[in-house]
């Protein structure tokens, strides 16, 4: 059968784009000269990631992560670093805020989330939520400068 | 050790279909996702007979009171109703006596308790814990909690790849300095069921105390205390089809006697005054406050159902579902099964090469497979295999081939979605 021939909800949860990442995470390897860094852990499913940055005139000069995890959280790390790396840390910032609200509440109106968007399928499946947001926990903590362990349970 | 002790443990060997018996469980009936529910995740906490959900109810509309207090005709009952159902879970363990079950809230209460009020009080520095590395956190956790009250050390027994405990590390672990050796009977994790009765003796006799975690074994295999030998022994009311909130701690008479109450409250003393308080003999000693009368009732009414059904029956059952399934999924490319002890009970822990457990179990919900996807509090297991979990199916009396099937399918699916486009 082809690939996702009677997967149902299935296919808004696990779309092609996500796949994608998951073999092929961009931005996947650590920064020797990061300047800001932190740790993520999803102790609930054992998912652990590090996000490296450099942040520049207020701007996320580059981003980078490391870590095991499944699926929805890899590609969503790697979907993420794409997303943020030349934006202003505050529209970072408020990006988090609003892919948090799009996955969990209601789709902000107007926000183009662009490739961020075949995220939106996991709010159909609240278990998967903090998979899908451990990333960019973990990033809001490395902007911060937190030393803490971001954890989505 | 030679074989002829750990045969005595050995698997069952009878086939038996007792699938019909879903028509007990109510839940069983209803859709989960649109699809017919198959539940798998068993280990994690069983379904409740129609016969257990009533006794809980019965027991509300019908005999509530608190027990241990009132003169009047409906204490009295609730109490013989209480008390009924120790003397049930007496014989269920076949313990000597009934004074040697304190009801608790479930496992990780009763050994919580076997820590605080024997081990915390026993134990002085240098003294030994010996675990074994399949144990789960609520077997590990407590005693850590002991070791930096008292200065006592824990010990860890190795397992193999297979997943069975490495003997002779046993052996040589166990040594003169050995206070306590706590193991689980069952591996929540792997499925090994330990050979029990002979570390028992080895332990005994270097002196030391046994605990058995019996939350994965109850529901699946006959336990007796004294055939065993142990000295404490701790399950669950909730995976054994009965209530949660309801747990047994089985120890012998000469050390509950002797152990001072962890809990202070109403039912566990004798006298109170500002000064001094004296305290109740055991078991009440340890249920301080009022306990879980109903869920007590409750558990009863669940072992009746598991006994007359007969534990070698259900055991037999589970176990040809549990053949059934590891040799499908071998069938399946890249799937490793996590635990191939020789004896293994319900449980069917697998890694599947490229595909994240918790993904496994988004997909298999989908199609209203229930099976239990991480770690299953029991980190240094999956340490011990360098992986971050397992997806773990785990089988009980109900289950039957369309549940197998249902997984395989689902497995197969996975393995679809995720390597089909490659």
């Amino acid at each position: 059968m082809s690939a996702h021939e009677g997967f149902g909800d299935l296919r808004e949860l696990y779309q092609e784009v996500i796949f994608d990442h998951n073999r092929q995470p961009r931005n996947f390897h650590p920064m020797a000269d990061a300047d800001h860094i932190a740790d993520g852990h999803n102790p609930l499913c054992g998912d652990q990631l590090t996000v490296y940055l450099k942040v520049a005139d207020g701007v996320v000069q580059d981003v980078s992560f490391v870590g095991h995890g499944c699926a929805i959280s890899t590609a969503s790390a790697s979907l993420m670093t794409e997303a943020v790396k030349g934006r202003p840390v505050d529209e970072v910032e408020a990006l988090f805020r609003d892919f948090h609200a799009l996955l969990t509440d209601v789709a902000p109106e107007g926000r183009d989330f662009g490739k961020l968007e075949v995220l939106a399928g996991v709010r159909e499946f609240p278990a998967r939520v903090k998979c899908a947001t451990l990333a960019w926990h973990t990033l809001h903590n490395a902007l911060a400068g937190a030393r803490d362990t971001a954890r989505t349970e | 050790m030679n074989m002829s002790e750990i045969a005595v443990e050995s698997g069952p060997v009878e086939t038996v279909d007792l699938s019909a018996r879903a028509a007990d469980f109510p839940i069983l009936s209803r859709p989960v996702r649109g699809k017919r529910l198959a539940y798998l995740d068993n280990a994690a906490t069983t379904q409740k007979p129609e016969g257990v959900i009533e006794a809980e109810r019965r027991f509300y509309r019908e005999s509530n009171a608190n027990i241990h207090r009132g003169v009047h005709w409906l204490s009295e009952h609730a109490t013989d109703l209480y008390e009924g159902a120790r003397e049930r879970v007496r014989s269920f363990l076949n313990a000597a006596r009934m004074e040697e079950i304190v009801f608790t809230r479930g496992t990780t209460e009763s050994i919580n308790l076997v820590a605080q009020s024997w081990a915390r009080n026993t134990l002085q520095p240098g003294d030994e814990i010996l675990l074994t590395a399949m144990e789960h956190h609520s077997n590990i956790v407590p005693w850590q909690f002991v070791c930096e009250q008292t200065g006592a050390v824990l010990k860890v027994v190795p397992i193999t790849d297979d997943g069975e405990l490495v003997l002779e590390a046993f052996d040589e672990l166990l040594g003169p300095r050995t206070r306590l050796l706590a193991i689980t009977q069952v591996s929540n994790a792997l499925g090994t069921v330990n050979p029990l009765a002979p570390l028992i003796r080895r332990a005994h006799a270097v002196g030391a105390r046994v605990l058995v975690d019996g939350a994965q074994a109850v529901a699946h295999l006959p336990v007796d205390v004294r055939a065993l030998g142990c000295d404490f022994y701790a399950f669950s009311g909730h995976k054994l089809y009965g209530p949660t909130g309801i747990g047994v701690l089985y120890a012998r008479q000469e050390l509950l006697a002797v152990m001072p109450p962890w809990q202070g409250g109403g039912s566990m003393i004798e006298t109170v005054s500002f000064e001094h308080s004296t305290f109740a003999p055991a078991p009440q000693r340890f249920e301080a406050g009022t306990p879980n009368i109903a869920g007590a009732v409750a558990l009863a009414t669940a072992i009746d159902y598991v006994l007359e059904i007969g534990l070698e029956r259900i055991g037999a059952h589970e176990h040809a579902l549990l053949a059934k399934a590891s040799a499908a999924v071998q069938a399946l490319p890249g799937v490793r099964i996590i635990g191939n002890a020789a004896h293994k009970a319900s449980v069917l822990s697998l890694v599947v090469e490229g595909i994240h457990p918790h993904d496994l179990g988004t997909i298999l919900d989908a199609d209203g497979v229930a099976i239990r996807a991480g770690h299953h509090c029991a980190m240094p297991v999956m340490t011990r295999y360098g992986i971050a979990g397992t997806a773990r199916a785990s089988f009980a009396l109900y289950n039957n081939d369309a549940d197998v099937d249902a997984l395989i399918a689902g497995l197969r699916k996975a393995q679809d979605m995720f390597g089909g486009r490659r």
